[in-house]
């Protein structure tokens, strides 16, 4: 298509060069399961793998469930996040209490890990506002659907940290498609130049609903992007869980030291359709998704437990019968939980509801319009 | 007391909000060393340093959005937008998340962000410069709209809405930041932000207006006074939550209600303020509702910006034919 985009600069006369850049990619737990290169020294440390790998079950089992709900008229649309678990579970385990997400919506991995409830996904996606009044992270944003509007809340919730001179970091979640909008960009440039503490998660999954990100960009890495800004940029295996741990952990400690920003382009693949209202076979192939399926962070990470001998055929009927069980909780909880009254459309538009608008509110609370 | 112009008022009001409360921030482009285009932020900077009065980079997404992220946060971040022609890209970011961001959480984080920008024509600006597009920012649920007209109704209208715990957006008329000079006492009183004001009591004719032709509509009340004719003049100031209940008493009184704007006709705000009379306060019209605006044209260059803008004799003639009306 564009061969100067990748080809070598030649210089003419006149011409040195004043700036190069280098991309690196990491992987320690490749597409079998194995390790490859010098892994972290937690990645032997069954108290933090295994946590990593039941949050994964948990999130995937209850993905499979909301799908399913779906498609039986008990859910509204639902994006799912199966084959992306390790990027969210990843950033989310090294992040502390006190740190602040802002994500996308397919970030279910991460919201669950840490610790919105399965009932208050449920209801979100049910079509219920009461499901963003997360009562665990109370600072985290709701998702923010249209797409890379979430990046510049991170650039001001960075922002706020580091007028306030805390040590705390916010972690922005956002997917392949947003890194072709000026937000994107905007924000990028403002935490380099800024030194914020902020961390970019660019989980590229492949697909922006149907356009593929050859067709999103010339670049060769998502993660070059960070360039432009002036941060660090670092390209991952984002369903090798310990690398999205290792790197998006440094990031975060770089940033809550007062390093600044860094941007982290996770390599993923959406296996489901963009969301329930959506048909991938119109635009993508089969053999993808199937090749894609062999790079499955769940099973990866399963082959790697049980090399170590940490995990078990029982072990993992005992997850599989504790996730379904608790996910079968959160759905009894949220089918029962009746519609809001129809004036509560009005609780929370203001702080103190304008009297020129009580008119509207009393007449709903009457039953008219 | 101290005689100032409008923005010398607005310059008060973020120094009053500035010192009161260590939670406000005045962000931009230009604010801090230029002290804004306009110079509405001058001083700022030498007074409260460089992390409460920030110079961001030239890019009004990030400006709007980290706004957002630095109000749910806890800061009252005041930010300038340098013209109203550049203000569009935080439509996006007003639209899907400062106005809303309170009703999706149902209460657990909230907005109190302060967009300024100013807006519309008269002072021969380039392209961009001159638009009156508070309507589109009038139909977002959840956002207050404020326009000031004078002096000391910016600075207790600019205190209020730094205040307020949602998000304003506050547009400030160009054409009267030097306009007029006015005693304003720098006491830190905020004026409400859901109430009109009545400039001029009369009982034959209400003329509604608010920002710059404000002036125009009070010009044409005094001639029309000189005629006999009492006009009673109501400066909207709130445009978004409109407080309708003092129109509507006007109206019942005067029978007769003219609405002044700069912004083109079309789905403009005199346009809502003439339904909600025509739905509460027909029985006590005698002559149908006049609306005086600028054409529904593209805001002419320089040359021909007084043939857009409403001139005090439309005001004058509108009143006159309401009032021989009946």
């Amino acid at each position: 298509m564009n061969d100067r985009a990748h080809s070598e600069p030649s210089l003419a006369g006149g011409e040195r060069i004043v700036a190069e850049f280098q991309i690196p990619y990491r992987q320690y737990l490749d597409g079998s399961g194995k390790l490859v290169g010098e892994a972290p020294a937690f990645a032997g440390d069954r108290e933090i793998v295994i946590p990593l790998y039941r949050a994964m079950v948990l999130t995937r089992t209850f993905d499979n469930k909301a799908i399913a709900l779906q498609r039986t008229g008990q859910l509204g649309t639902y994006p799912s996040c199966v084959g992306e678990e390790a990027v969210g579970v990843g950033y989310a385990s090294v992040m502390t209490d006190k740190d602040v997400m802002l994500t996308t919506y397919r970030e279910q991995a991460a919201q669950i890990w840490r610790g919105v409830t399965l009932t208050e996904l449920l209801l979100y996606w049910g079509g219920d506002e009461r499901g963003c009044d997360y009562k665990g992270p109370r600072e985290d944003f709701p998702v923010a659907v249209p797409i890379a509007t979430q990046v510049p809340h991170a650039v001001g919730v960075a922002t706020a940290f580091k007028l306030r001179r805390e040590p705390r970091v916010a972690v922005c979640a956002l997917g392949d498609g947003a890194t072709s909008k000026g937000d994107f960009y905007e924000s990028v440039n403002l935490a380099g130049v800024w030194r914020l503490p902020v961390v970019f998660v660019v989980i590229n999954n492949g697909w922006a609903i149907s356009v593929p990100v050859a067709k999103q960009t010339a670049t060769k890495t998502l993660a070059q992007k960070a360039v432009a800004g002036g941060i660090p940029g670092i390209q991952i295996d984002g369903n090798d869980v310990i690398a999205v741990r290792e790197a998006v952990g440094e990031a975060i400690e770089r940033a809550r030291s007062g390093g600044g920003a860094s941007l982290i382009e996770a390599l993923t693949y959406r296996m489901r359709d963009h969301t329930t209202a959506d048909d991938a076979t119109r635009y993508r192939r089969e053999e993808e998704v199937s090749a894609a399926w062999k790079l499955d962070p769940i099973l990866r990470l399963r082959t790697y437990l049980g090399a170590k001998g940490w995990w078990s055929k029982e072990d993992e009927e005992r997850l599989i019968g504790e996730c379904k069980e608790k996910v079968e909780a959160a759905v009894a909880e949220y089918l029962a939980i009746p519609p809001p009254r129809p004036e509560s459309i009005f609780d929370h538009l203001f702080d103190t509801l304008p009297a020129s608008l009580q008119w509207q509110r009393d007449k709903l609370a009457g039953g008219s319009r | 007391m101290s005689e100032v112009t409008m923005v010398g008022a607005i310059t008060m009001a973020l120094n009053r909000a500035m010192a009161d409360d260590p939670r406000v921030l005045v962000l931009g482009e230009d604010v801090g060393a230029n002290g804004g285009v306009f110079r509405a932020t001058e001083g700022l900077l030498e007074r409260f340093g460089e992390e409460r009065v920030m110079d961001t980079p030239l890019a009004e997404t990030v400006i709007a959005g980290m706004s957002v992220g630095l109000a749910a946060q806890g800061f009252r971040p005041v930010a300038e937008f340098q013209f109203m022609g550049f203000i569009y890209p935080a439509l996006d970011q007003l639209i899907c998340h400062a106005s809303r961001l309170r009703n999706r959480t149902r209460g657990r984080l909230s907005c109190p962000l302060v967009f300024r920008s100013p807006m519309g024509a008269g002072i021969h600006a380039p392209e961009h410069h001159s638009e009156s597009t508070e309507a589109l920012f009038a139909h977002i649920p959840g956002l207050r709209v404020v326009i000031p007209s004078s002096p000391s109704r910016a600075y207790g209208l600019l205190l209020a809405s730094i205040a307020d715990p949602d998000p304003v957006v506050f547009l400030e008329p160009t054409r009267l930041y030097r306009a007029q000079k006015e005693e304003v006492a720098d006491d830190g009183e905020r004026l409400p932000l859901d109430a009109c004001f009545v400039l001029r009591e009369g009982r034959d004719v209400t003329l509604v207006a608010w920002g710059a032709v404000v002036k125009e509509t009070l010009q044409a009340a005094q001639k029309l006074a000189e005629d006999g004719i009492a006009a009673e003049v109501i400066d909207l100031a709130t445009i978004s939550p409109i407080d309708f209940e003092t129109i509507l008493a006007s109206v019942e009184k005067t029978g007769r209600l003219i609405i002044v704007h700069e912004a083109p006709r079309n789905c403009g705000v005199g346009a809502e303020i003439a339904a909600r009379v025509a739905e509460r306060g027909l029985l006590s019209l005698q002559a149908p509702i006049e609306r005086v605006t600028a054409y529904d044209t593209i805001v002419p260059l320089p040359r021909l910006e007084s043939v857009y803008m409403p001139q005090e004799k439309d005001i004058v003639e509108a009143a006159r034919r309401v009032v021989r009306f009946a």
